[in-house]
């Protein structure tokens, strides 16, 4: 059974879910054929075969530098017919969750979003999703004979074991109607390791009391190489922006590591946060909820426990 | 003009997650259901468009049982004109986005809101279906939507920042935050919505190919481990040796 991965590029290079998606795709059993669109490095392309991938398709056509899911799709519906492939794997993500139900109804298949482990194939072929804000999982077999698969971080260990994939130059015609949503403009965070990617993540609450008092999280984050993110009462006052926004209703993370820091732990805010490996709080508030919910916590000031965390990290490297 | 919203009946964002038989159903004992909070959102913006536009409609749809009339009702309160259920249990995204799009075939709406993903089962696809079913476009998570004559302006949320973007109508948006504030029922609003129309259809039968076997709760967190403020390279210790995460 051939499989086509739908992989993400950013800035020129592979995103890191991506990645994953590839390792999943080779995890289930392979051969995998990656796709690429838009401009991207070759040997970002080439490297994809460490995780996997036999061959990349890759189309270099300037309009796709942009995310337009129409397209997008287009791309991937041929890209599966021309490889015989019946299961499309691919990153959940604002470009690939839609991208992988749109390519579901055109093509028949069953559909199954935040996929969270590889398929148990001993009696159909059942995948375990995370469900209810991360409160719980379900279990649900795929039954059409092509399938989509959206992945959550995490889904698959990302193990190196060597090879180079071949990428070929690919193309795709393309009509007025893929190009109808049209993005004018975009503002991005670059260089900035992005809240869903990171392996950590590094948050902030009201207990920062306002946003000039940022600079020791980033700091902090900078030492981890960890992505900064703040509960919902920071975003809505606009100390930090809504992208960086983690619970219920914002970015849900997976991370390895979640340090909060003056965070009481909503339940709102928990829901976003309770797939994380570790979790770490900082609380001046002993009857914070949130201790309930961590690995490790610290009760005091995060004035003074976050400088010297950052110092006692550097220390230990 | 005429918008349709789609309405999501889903557990308070506070429930604690239950099952029953065997872990093959939905524990509803002490569970307060809402409208999903996106839903919300797409609601809230909806009726924000009717009051500056005079003419337009706005109709709710859900797909459920019986039991989510309660859940419509409370949006016909907030200022809906008047309501669908399709009647039947919600199973999976391709169904439900089925029901919808033979609904939305035969009225012609302008613009088709919901929320981003239902916070019951978090596909975040029905939109995009919707959007396919129907051939036409389909943008989420939408931040922001101003409609200018035949088109829309939106401010769309991606990893790390956001897009304007500009699309035709008619078009379908998956909503979000902070699109416009959560609309409280007044007293008027909650005595009108008893008597606005709320019309049951049966379901289009069709089939996503996806079956639920069974559900499963995460395995419990141990106690949390307590350090001292004053030994904060304590901490740093645990989180590599004993965690092994940094």
């Amino acid at each position: 059974m051939a499989i086509v991965v739908f992989v993400e590029v950013a800035e020129g290079k592979v995103k890191k879910t991506s990645l994953e998606a590839v390792a999943y795709g080779q995890a289930m059993g392979g051969p995998v054929t990656a796709v690429a669109l838009g401009s991207v490095d070759k040997a970002e392309l080439e490297n994809l075969g460490k995780y996997g991938a036999q061959k990349v398709l890759h189309v270099a056509d300037d309009r796709l530098n942009q995310g337009i899911v129409q397209a997008y799709t287009a791309v991937l519906v041929k890209a599966l017919e021309d490889e015989k492939a019946d299961t499309l794997v691919l990153a959940n993500s604002s470009l690939g969750t839609p991208v992988a139900a749109k390519v579901a109804t055109r093509i028949n298949a069953s559909l199954v979003s935040n996929v969270v482990a590889v398929p148990d194939t001993s009696s159909g072929f059942v995948v375990k999703r995370s469900i209810y804000t991360g409160k719980a999982f379900s279990f649900v077999d795929m039954k059409n004979s092509k399938k989509v698969i959206a992945i959550r971080k995490n889904a698959v260990e990302l193990k190196e074991t060597g090879g180079t994939a071949a990428v070929t130059s690919y193309s795709v015609s393309l009509s007025d109607t893929d190009f109808a949503v049209k993005i004018t403009a975009s503002e991005k965070s670059t260089g900035e390791i992005l809240l869903p990617e990171a392996n950590i993540v590094v948050s902030g609450g009201r207990g920062m009391k306002g946003p000039e008092n940022w600079g020791m999280l980033e700091a902090l984050a900078k030492t981890l190489h960890a992505a900064t993110g703040c509960s919902k009462p920071v975003s809505d006052m606009g100390w930090r922006p809504h992208h960086e926004h983690v619970g219920q209703t914002g970015v849900k993370v997976a991370p390895q590591l979640y340090i909060a820091v003056g965070i009481s732990g909503a339940i709102q805010h928990l829901a976003g946060v309770n797939s994380s490996k570790v979790i770490v709080v900082i609380n001046k508030d002993p009857e914070a909820p949130f201790f309930k919910a961590a690995d490790y916590g610290i009760v005091g000031d995060a004035f003074e426990i976050v400088p010297k965390l950052t110092e006692a990290i550097k220390a230990a490297k | 003009m005429k918008i349709l919203v789609c309405i999501s009946h889903v557990p308070d964002t506070t429930s604690k997650i239950n099952f029953l038989d065997n872990n093959t159903k939905f524990d509803t004992a002490g569970v307060q259901f809402i409208i999903g909070p996106y839903d919300d959102y797409a609601l809230a913006r909806a009726i924000e468009i009717k009051e500056a536009n005079a003419g337009t409609t706005v109709t709710v749809l859900n797909v459920g049982t019986a039991d989510t009339e309660p859940t419509i009702r409370k949006a016909l309160a907030i200022g809906a004109d008047d309501a669908v259920r399709v009647n039947a249990d919600p199973t999976d995204s391709y169904f439900v986005a089925a029901q919808i799009a033979e609904h939305a075939k035969s009225v012609n709406y302008d613009l088709i809101l919901m929320g981003r993903e239902s916070i019951d089962y978090n596909s975040g696809v029905v939109h995009s279906i919707v959007g396919e079913m129907l051939g036409v476009p389909s943008v989420s998570p939408v931040m922001k939507l101003e409609l200018d004559g035949t088109k829309a302006k939106l401010s769309v949320e991606i990893e790390g920042g956001k897009e304007s973007v500009e699309v035709n109508l008619p078009f379908v948006a998956g909503c979000q935050e902070p699109i416009a504030e959560w609309k409280i029922p007044n007293m008027r609003g909650i005595m009108s919505a008893r008597t606005k129309p709320l019309k049951v259809v049966e379901p289009k039968n069709v089939d996503g190919g996806v079956k639920l076997q069974k559900f499963e709760l995460p395995a419990p967190k141990g106690a949390v481990k307590m350090v001292s403020a004053d030994h904060v390279s304590d901490l740093v210790n645990l989180l590599k040796n004993e965690a092994k995460v940094i």
